[in-house]
Formats: C-alpha cells, structure tokens, sequence
C-alpha cells in the first residue's frame, strides 16, 4: 500500500526527515512515535503534499502511483486523507456543505457520479450518530468554535464520510478526554478492513491502547529508529525517548 | 466642492483632489481634465433592474431625471426600487433626491446604479430623513460601466428611536465612491447598522467612505465592510465614528476585512474613531491580506481542487455581509451578485 523510501524533507533550509523508510501494507494499522520535535508532524504533512514540506529526496508511492508528483488534492482523490493535528476553522461554510463539496470533488477526479443529496444525508445522519455528533452541529461553520474534542471528532467523521485508502491520524488523541478518546478510536477501528491502511501519529502510548497497531516505529531526529510490535509502545512510556534521540544523534 | 458642483457649473477647480482629506485615494481632479457633454434627457428606458419583482413601486431616475422625491406617509410600509440609470446616451449629470420617511413608516429600498453608457460622469446626492421610530434598509447594487466616474453621496437623519439598516455593494468603475454621512441621535433605541461589499477586478476602483456623527446618549452603531481586489483594482474603506460630547453610552463597532488576490490589486484602509463623550464602548478591527493558506490547505486535502477551494474560501469570507441583510428577497439577489462577481472576475 504506502511504501516510504528514503524520504528527505528540509524546511526553511533545515533538515526535518532525514533519510525516513518505511511500510504500510494494505489492512494493516502502524502507529509513528516520537518525541516532539522528531518530524512526526512534518511526516503527515509531507505525505499529504502541504506546500512548503516538499521532499529534497526519497519517494512516496501508493499501489504503486507516486504521491510527491501530486497535489494534496490529488492525493486525496487517489485515496489520502489526513486527520489534522489541529484542524483548521472555516469560517462560512457549513459543514455538510464542506464535506459534500469534498466528497463530489473527490468522485469527479476519479470520474465517479456525484453523490445525490438524499444518499449524503442518510450517511451523514448515520456516521455522525455513531459518533455522537449532533446533527444540527453539521449545519454550523466547520470547526467554528467548537471544542478541541469536538474538531476531532469531526475529522473522523470527515474520514467515515471520505473512506479513504489510506488514512493518516496526527496526534488525534491529544485533546480528548477519556470518553472522546473511546469515540474517536471505536469510530477508527470500525474503518480497518483489508484494503485500507493506517497510520497513526502519536506521542503517548494511551491511544494505542483503543486503536491497536500492528507494528510500532519510532522517529527520532528525522528517521525511523526501530521498530516492532505493540509490545514496544509499552516499552516506551516505561523508558522514554532518551535512548533514542541519543542514538539517533 | 464636490462632483455635483462641478457638473453643474462646468469648473473643474470644484472637483475633490487628493488634497482635500476625505478624497486623497479618490482623487478626481487629477483624473478628469475634461468633462463629458451634459447628459441628454432619456426617454422610454424599459429594461429590468437588479431588483426586479421585490418592490411594489419603482422611481426612475435617468440621465440625472426623474422624480426629485420620496415620501413614505407616518405608520405606512412601502418597498421601492430606486434606479439611477445612466442610459447610453450619458455624457455627465446630477440628480438629488430627498426621502422622507415620517413617524413610524418603513421603508425597504432597493437602490440600483444602472450604467449602461460609456465614459460618463455622475453624482447622486441623496438626502434622507428617518422620522421617529421610523426604519429604513437600504440595499445599494452598484453596476456602473467600467470606464465611468459615479459618486453617490447620502446624508441621513434619524429621529428618536429609528434604525437604519444599509448594505453597499460595490462593483467599482473607473471611479466611484458611495458616502454615507448619518446624524444618529441615540436616544431611545434609534440604531445604525451600515455594511459594506466590494468585488473588484481589472483596473476597478471603489471607495466606500461612511461618516457617523452620535449626538446623543446611548446609540448603537455597527459596521462591517468587506472587500475582495483582484487584478490591478483599488479598493478604498474610510469609515468615522465620531461620539459628540454628551453622547455617552454610545456603542459602536466597525470591522473591515478585505481580501487582496493579486500582487498589483490594493486596498486602502482609513478606520477613524473620534470620542468626545464617557462611558463609550467603541471598537474597530481592520484587516487586508491574503486568503487564509491554513484553510486553502485543509481544504485542498479533502480533495477539493485550488480553484474551486479558493472560490469557496473567497464566497464564504464575502458571505457573513450578505447574511447581515434583513429581506430576504435582497439577500438572494446579494448572494447571487457575490457569486457572479467572483465568477467574473475569476
């Protein structure tokens, strides 16, 4: 599914990801850890082609396709989509009226019919439910005023709407309170199937106890460090990122 | 000194210049070294304005004739069109008009700039008067042609507690300004709510200057203006609040946001507070800038494509104005004129 290879990010001139390889098979869940500072987010961004993050080496292919050649929208239609760490307000436009923009944005790249009025209702009503999200909330401008437990919940929602291929969480549990945080995590573990993969960016362990990974990495100064099972999370909210960053050092 | 003046009499020395405070990023003197023949009568002029259907009366004024007032009679509700038609005949011409809206009357007016002739140079001096608990919206459409000077100027009155309610939407010219000088009373209520919209492209120049003058106790004024210049167009935001000595509880605020999408496009901004009274809350925000690249990026990683992200982005921006209008029928017509203008200017 998503093949990293010796991805070299600068911005502003400084390096950021410094030779970062990494794999995610299709209907598998990695989780990305580090300490801040570490690239973590600078690897979202990168993968979803955010302007200024562009790569100075390295390539990024899905099924095959390079991403780098992309615009974010264009990744986006071929299937990326990124939960943002701090998702962005946009004042003036409704919810619904953004997500179904999106969404029809999306089919018509991909030379897909437009989703019909009634059809997008019916999911939202749906999807926001088992989010527990209330309706009339989709109505208001997106992420305007809402909480910080809200926007994510909101970004999750956008990805149950979007069902995207491949899916990249960025800090989603940093915000959450305990009850959200089962939310969000039951709403991300409805979405693993078999052709969708996922990469989740965190830098606690909690989340990994809701949204279990298969493999676990860790960046450290720009590249990935180790990684294994999800025995390894645990080792690392005992013994820190210390040995680590000295490592990569 | 004005436009009007030097229409009337033929002397270019009457016309504002950049000296002159008020008008120094409108400057007409500099502009104009020769005026256009006076405007012929026009007779016959048929076709539709911008508010077509939503007003029970239409005034015409064309070439700078028509009707030289409106009177809406104590405790009457009208909804009239008001259209200042520059036919394409216009050479340069100025009309004045008087509304009167007496004691407990309400007046929804639909007021259109209408240039269908080339080159040609005008001035409307408007002068209303609200009488007590009397309320007035007043939505301007500008539509003058490209290569006209069109300057509108209003001076309004409240009485005791009367509100007046206005939104200007400005589609620019080669000049064009639209003034609006209100005498808020405070006392009793009486409030101002005065917006602003401006979309201009190529080498489109709209001026939309306000002056506030409170007099009295507690008065409410509220002002939000926004603006979007592509290409090499001007816009120009002049707004004054002043607070007389004894008008103290005033409220007030004025906002004005404005978009710049292109490198040679610009936007001139002068928002002025002057407080002689106590106990006043007055505020005022102004911003010019650049679309919001946070949002543009989030959007564009949903999948929507940069053009029609920033389409998006640009309408809502506009849209929190178009939404401040009371009727309904002038809200659309509003919102309609919002996306076509982006649209054109695209």
């Amino acid at each position: 599914m998503l093949s990293i290879k010796n991805l070299y990010v600068a911005i502003d001139g400084k390096p950021i990801l410094d030779g970062l390889s990494l794999d995610v098979p299709a209907g598998e869940v990695h989780a990305v850890m580090g300490p801040n500072g570490a690239g973590k987010s600078t690897l979202s961004y990168a993968l979803a082609g955010r302007p200024g993050y562009e790569t100075a080496a390295g390539s990024v292919t899905l099924d095959g396709e390079d991403l780098l050649a992309l615009e974010a929208n264009e990744r986006a239609a071929r299937g990326v989509f990124l939960s943002f760490q701090y998702p962005t307000e946009i004042p003036g436009v409704p919810a619904l009226t953004f997500i179904r923009t999106a969404m029809n944005a999306q089919r018509r790249a991909r030379g897909e019919a437009e989703i019909s009025a009634p059809e997008f209702l019916r999911l939202a009503r749906a999807k926001a439910a088992t989010l527990k999200i209330d309706f009339d909330m989709l109505k208001r401008a997106l992420n305007v005023g809402f909480s910080g437990g809200e926007k994510k919940r909101m970004e999750i929602l956008q990805m149950a709407m979007i069902s995207p291929r491949f899916a990249i969480l960025d800090e989603t549990d940093s915000g959450l309170d305990i009850d959200a945080l089962r939310i969000v995590a039951d709403g991300v573990n409805a979405m693993r199937s078999a052709d969708r993969a996922m990469l989740v960016i965190t830098h606690y362990q909690r989340l990994l106890d809701h949204i279990r990974p298969d493999r676990v990495h860790v960046l450290a100064a720009g590249r990935i460090v180790a990684s294994g099972g999800p025995e390894l999370a645990h080792a690392l909210e005992r013994e820190g990122y210390d040995k680590y960053a000295k490592a990569a050092a | 000194m004005s436009l009007a003046r030097a229409i009337e009499t033929g002397d270019l020395a009457q016309l504002p210049s950049r000296r002159d405070e008020d008008w120094r990023w409108t400057d007409l003197r500099g502009l104009l070294r020769v005026l256009p023949p006076p405007s012929p009568p026009h007779v016959g002029w048929a076709a539709p304005g911008p508010f077509a259907g939503l007003a029970g009366r239409e005034v015409k004024i064309v070439n700078g004739r028509g009707p030289g007032g409106i009177t809406v009679p104590a405790g009457e509700r009208h909804t009239v069109a008001l259209r200042f038609i520059a036919a394409p005949d216009a050479g340069a011409h100025a009309a004045r008009l008087a509304i009167e809206i007496e004691d407990g009357a309400e007046l929804v007016l639909l007021e259109s700039y209408e240039g269908v002739g080339e080159g040609y140079v005008a001035q409307v001096d408007l002068r209303i008067r609200l009488g007590a608990g009397a309320r007035l919206e007043r939505i301007v459409m500008t539509r003058d042609s490209p290569d006209s000077v069109s300057v509108s100027k209003t001076e309004a009155t409240l009485g005791p507690a009367a509100a007046l309610a206005q939104t200007v939407l400005a589609a620019g010219a080669r000049r064009q300004r639209t003034e609006t000088r209100v005498s808020h009373p405070g006392a009793g209520g009486a409030s101002v709510r005065l917006d602003g919209l401006y979309v201009l492209d190529g080498k489109r120049h709209a001026d939309i200057t306000t002056v506030v003058t409170h007099d009295g106790v507690d008065g409410a004024t509220d002002q939000l203006t926004k603006g979007v210049a592509r290409d090499q167009a001007r816009g120009v935001f002049q707004g004054r609040i002043v607070v007389s000595p004894g008008a103290d509880r005033t409220d007030a605020r004025m906002g004005h946001h404005a978009l710049l999408l292109s490198d040679r496009a610009e936007v001139d901004a002068k928002p002025e507070l002057e407080i002689y009274a106590d106990d006043v809350v007055c505020a005022h925000g102004n911003t010019v800038g650049a679309l919001d690249e946070e949002g543009l990026f989030y959007a564009k990683q949903r999948g929507i494509p940069d053009a029609e992200a920033r389409a998006m982005l640009t309408e809502a921006f506009l849209g929190e104005v178009v939404d401040r209008i009371g009727h309904e029928g002038a809200r659309e017509v509003a919102r309609t004129w919002v996306a076509k203008q982006l649209g054109a200017a695209s």
